[in-house]
C-alpha cells in the first residue's frame, strides 16, 4: 500500500526492487505516565499513533517533525529498543514484535543505528579501533584478532579515517570524525538496514555535507537501506527518496520526496517548508511567511478530530470533529487532511 | 556608532595550552540595526559576546586587549558596580537556552519585576502592569495568570518569548542574542524570530544576532561578520556578502547547504577538512588546510580583513579578488 513502487533507473544506480524490506503496520505506541509521587493525574501519551510505512530495499526513507512527533519512537519500536503498544513491524518477512530477545539479537546485526550525538554512543574508556572491532568479536563475525584488526582498518578507510586512528579516543577526534567512527561500527555489522536518527544535526554545517556524501557513498557501495530521522527538511531533501511527515505520534503525509517538496498537500507540510529560512537575503526579503501560530499540543491530551486543526490556517468545522485518515490523494501520494 | 569593537582579543587557559578564542577582532554596531556574527562552533562568536557584557569566566578566561565602545564609553575600563549598571539596562543579552539563565524557584512575575525594579525604579503595581504588558507584547496569552508561574510550566517557544520580553524590560539600546532559535522547532523559530524582527523594529533597538545558522542571518541581518577561528574574515552588508562571498570559508559554508529553493542537487559540496584545532594554528591563515585557493604564503602569512570592491566589503584573504569566480580550485 504505501510500499515504495519500483521506479525508473535510479540516479546513483541503485536498483529498487518492489519487495519492502522493512514494512510499519499501524505501530502504536503509548507510554503510562504520571499517578506517581509529583505525577498529577496518570494518563497516557500516545507517541507514535498508528503508523504504516515500507520501505524498499536499497530507498531512504526520510522521517521529518518536529520535536516530541513521534518519530524516534517510531525508530525505537522498529528496532524494538520499545516494545510496541500494538501494531507489526514486519523486517526481511518476520515479524520483529512477535520475537524473543534471543531472536532479536541476531536481527539487531541486520538492523544499525547511527546516533545524533556519536560522542555519548562512544566509550570513552575504548580505543576507536576496539569500538569498531568489538561488534566483530561479539557477534563472531570475524573472530580472529589479527584478521579483526584489518577489517577495522578497512572499516575506518572507508569512512574516511586514518589507520592511526583505531589507536586514538573518542575525546581525541572532532565531531565530524566521531560520527564516522559512529557509521564505521554500524557498517561493520554487515547491516541492510541502517536508522539514521538526526545523524548530522549536531555536527558544525560545513561537516555536515561531508558525512552526507558519506552515507549516500556507502549506500551505493553496500546497497543499504536508510530509514532517515531528521527535523532539517533541506537535508531530508537531498537524501532522500521518500519523505513522511510526522504530527503528534502520526503520519500527516507520505511521498516521493519530488512531490512532497514540489506539492505538499497538507498544510503542515506547507507550514514547516514556508517556515525553513533560506539562505539568501533578497529572496527572504521578497517571501511570503506563513508563519505557523500555537505550538504542538500535549500528547497527553491530544485535540479531537484532526490533530492538526488548532493551527491549521484552513481548518473548518469538521476538522474538529472527524480524525482524518491516511488517503491516497493522488496516485503515490497521501496525505490525512479532509481537505486535500 | 552604537557599539565599536576595537581589536579585542580573548584568551582561555586550557589543558592544551592557551587558547586565543577572540583573535584581535573589531567590528561595530549602528543604532537600530542588526548585526550577525556567524559561524561554526569553537569560531569565537559567543566568546565575543560575553567579553562585551565582560562575563568571560575567570581565572581560565580573560580579556588581554582592546576596547569595547559602548555609546562612546570604554565596558572594558568600567568598574564592575558600573558595568552592573549597563547589562539588564543598556544592552540585554538573551541565550540558547533560556532555562540556564532563569531561575527555576522563582516565578516569572519576580523574575520579570526585578530588572524594571533595580534598573527603571520602578514601584511593585507599575512593575508588574509593566511585566504584563511585556508579556501580551511577546504574544504569551493571558500574561496576568502566567506570571504566578514558574519556568517549568513554559515550553521552551512560551519560555524563548519571556527572555525577549525580559530583555525589552528596560529599554536597551542593543540585545545581544546568542543562538536564540537554535534550541527551537522550525515553526517555533519561525515565529520567535517574526517576533524579534518586529520589536527590533518597533523599538529601535540594535540586535547582534550570533548563530551558526544561515538561513536565520539572511533573512535577518543587516549586516554579517563571519567568524573563523577567533577572527572575522569576511564582513559586508548581507546582501552583497551572500551575492558575492570573498573568502573561501564563507563561499565553501553557502555551497555546502542544501537549499530548498534550488533544484535538488545530485551531489552536496562539502568543506573539506576538519574545523580548526585552536591549539595549534598556523601563523598564517586559519583556513589554509582546508582552502581550495590556498597559494604559498597562506600558511606562514596571515592576511588582514581588507576592503574587496566598495568599503563595505571586507574579506581576510590573499586571493579575495579571485574567490567566487568559477576558475579551477588551485589545489
Amino acid at each position: 500500500m504505501l510500499g515504495g513502487r519500483a521506479r525508473g533507473p535510479r540516479a546513483r544506480g541503485r536498483p529498487l526492487s518492489g519487495e519492502p524490506l522493512l514494512e510499519v503496520r499501524n505501530l502504536t505506541k503509548r507510554f503510562p505516565v504520571g499517578g506517581g509521587l509529583f505525577g498529577g493525574a496518570p494518563g497516557v501519551v500516545r507517541a507514535v499513533d498508528g503508523v504504516s510505512f515500507s520501505i524498499a530495499r536499497g530507498e531512504t526513507l526520510g522521517l521529518v517533525g518536529e520535536s516530541g512527533c513521534g518519530k524516534t519512537t517510531t525508530g525505537r519500536c522498529i528496532l524494538q529498543l520499545e516494545r510496541p503498544t500494538s501494531g507489526s513491524v514486519l523486517f526481511e518477512g518476520r515479524d520483529l514484535t512477535t520475537l524473543d530477545e534471543t531472536a532479536l539479537r541476531d536481527v539487531r546485526r541486520r538492523i544499525q543505528v547511527i546516533f545524533q550525538d556519536p560522542y555519548s554512543s562512544l566509550n570513552p574508556r575504548m580505543t576507536i579501533g576496539a569500538i569498531v572491532g568489538e561488534p566483530l568479536a561479539v557477534h563472531r563475525i570475524v573472530p580472529e584478532a589479527a584478521a579483526r584488526a584489518r577489517r577495522v582498518r578497512d572499516l575506518l578507510s572507508r569512512v574516511g579515517l586514518l589507520p592511526q586512528h583505531a589507536r586514538r579516543y573518542p575525546h581525541e577526534l572532532s565531531g565530524g570524525q566521531r560520527q564516522r567512527v559512529g557509521i564505521a561500527r554500524a557498517l561493520a555489522m554487515e547491516p541492510a538496514l541502517v536508522i539514521c536518527d538526526e545523524p548530522v544535526s549536531a555536527l558544525d554545517v560545513s561537516i555536515q555535507a561531508q558525512i552526507i556524501n558519506l552515507l549516500e557513498d556507502l549506500q551505493a557501495e553496500f546497497g543499504l537501506t536508510y530509514l532517515f530521522i531528521a527535523h532539517d527538511l533541506a537535508v531530508v531533501r537531498h537524501i532522500s527518496d521518500r519523505v513522511a511527515v510526522m504530527y503528534l505520534g502520526r503520519i500527516v503525509e507520505i511521498t516521493d520526496r519530488k512531490a512532497l517538496y514540489d506539492d505538499p498537500l497538507h498544510p503542515y507540510t506547507k507550514a514547516l517548508l514556508a517556515a525553513v529560512p533560506i539562505p539568501d537575503p533578497e529572496i527572504e526579503a521578497g517571501r511570503p511567511r506563513i508563519v505557523l501560530g500555537g505550538e504542538v499540543p500535549s500528547p497527553l491530551n491530544p485535540p479531537p478530530g484532526c490533530v492538526f486543526h488548532p493551527r491549521c490556517p484552513i481548518a473548518v468545522d469538521r476538522c474538529r470533529r472527524v480524525i482524518p485518515d491516511l488517503r491516497e490523494v493522488k496516485p503515490g501520494h497521501w496525505a490525512a487532511c479532509l481537505l486535500a | 556608532m552604537l557599539l565599536e569593537v576595537e581589536h579585542l582579543s580573548t584568551e582561555f587557559a586550557t589543558r592544551g595550552g592557551v587558547v586565543r578564542a577572540v583573535d584581535d577582532v573589531s567590528w561595530d554596531v549602528k543604532e537600530g540595526e542588526t548585526v550577525a556574527l556567524v559561524g561554526e562552533s569553537g569560531c569565537g562568536k559567543s566568546v565575543t559576546a560575553l567579553s562585551i557584557m565582560r562575563l568571560v569566566a575567570a581565572p581560565a578566561g580573560r580579556i588581554t586587549a582592546g576596547r569595547v565602545l559602548f555609546k562612546g564609553r570604554d565596558l572594558l575600563a568600567l568598574s564592575e558596580e558600573e558595568m552592573r549598571r549597563v547589562r539588564g539596562r543598556e544592552i540585554a543579552m538573551i541565550f540558547q537556552e533560556p532555562m540556564t539563565s532563569l531561575n527555576p524557584v522563582l516565578t516569572i512575575g519576580r523574575q520579570m519585576t526585578e530588572g524594571a525594579e533595580i534598573h527603571l525604579g520602578l514601584a511593585p503595581p507599575a512593575s508588574r502592569d509593566r511585566a504584563i504588558e511585556l508579556l501580551a507584547m511577546v504574544g504569551i496569552p493571558d500574561p496576568g495568570r502566567r506570571l504566578r508561574q514558574y519556568p517549568h510550566q513554559f515550553s521552551g517557544g512560551m519560555r524563548q518569548r519571556m527572555m525577549i520580553a525580559m530583555a525589552l524590560a528596560c529599554r536597551p539600546a542593543l540585545i545581544l542574542a546568542d543562538e536564540p532559535t537554535t534550541a527551537l522547532d522550525v515553526t517555533i523559530q519561525a515565529q520567535i524570530l517574526e517576533l524579534m524582527k518586529d520589536l527590533s523594529r518597533r523599538f529601535g533597538v540594535a540586535m547582534v544576532v550570533i548563530t551558526h545558522n544561515l538561513g536565520v542571518v539572511a533573512r535577518y541581518a543587516d549586516r554579517v561578520n563571519v567568524m573563523y577561528a577567533g577572527k572575522v574574515v569576511e564582513r559586508g552588508t548581507a546582501r552583497k556578502l551572500y551575492r558575492n562571498p570573498r573568502h573561501p570559508y564563507t563561499l565553501g559554508l553557502l555551497r555546502s547547504v542544501p537549499r530548498l529553493d534550488e533544484p535538488r542537487r545530485e551531489r552536496l559540496a562539502p568543506i573539506e577538512g576538519q574545523p580548526p584545532d585552536l591549539t595549534r594554528l598556523p601563523a598564517g591563515c586559519a583556513f589554509t588546510p582546508r582552502c581550495a585557493w590556498r597559494v604559498t604564503r597562506c600558511p606562514v602569512d596571515r592576511p588582514a580583513l581588507a576592503p574587496v570592491g566598495d568599503g563595505e566589503h571586507l574579506s581576510a584573504c590573499w586571493e579575495a579578488v579571485h574567490v567566487g569566480r568559477e576558475r579551477e580550485a588551485v589545489r
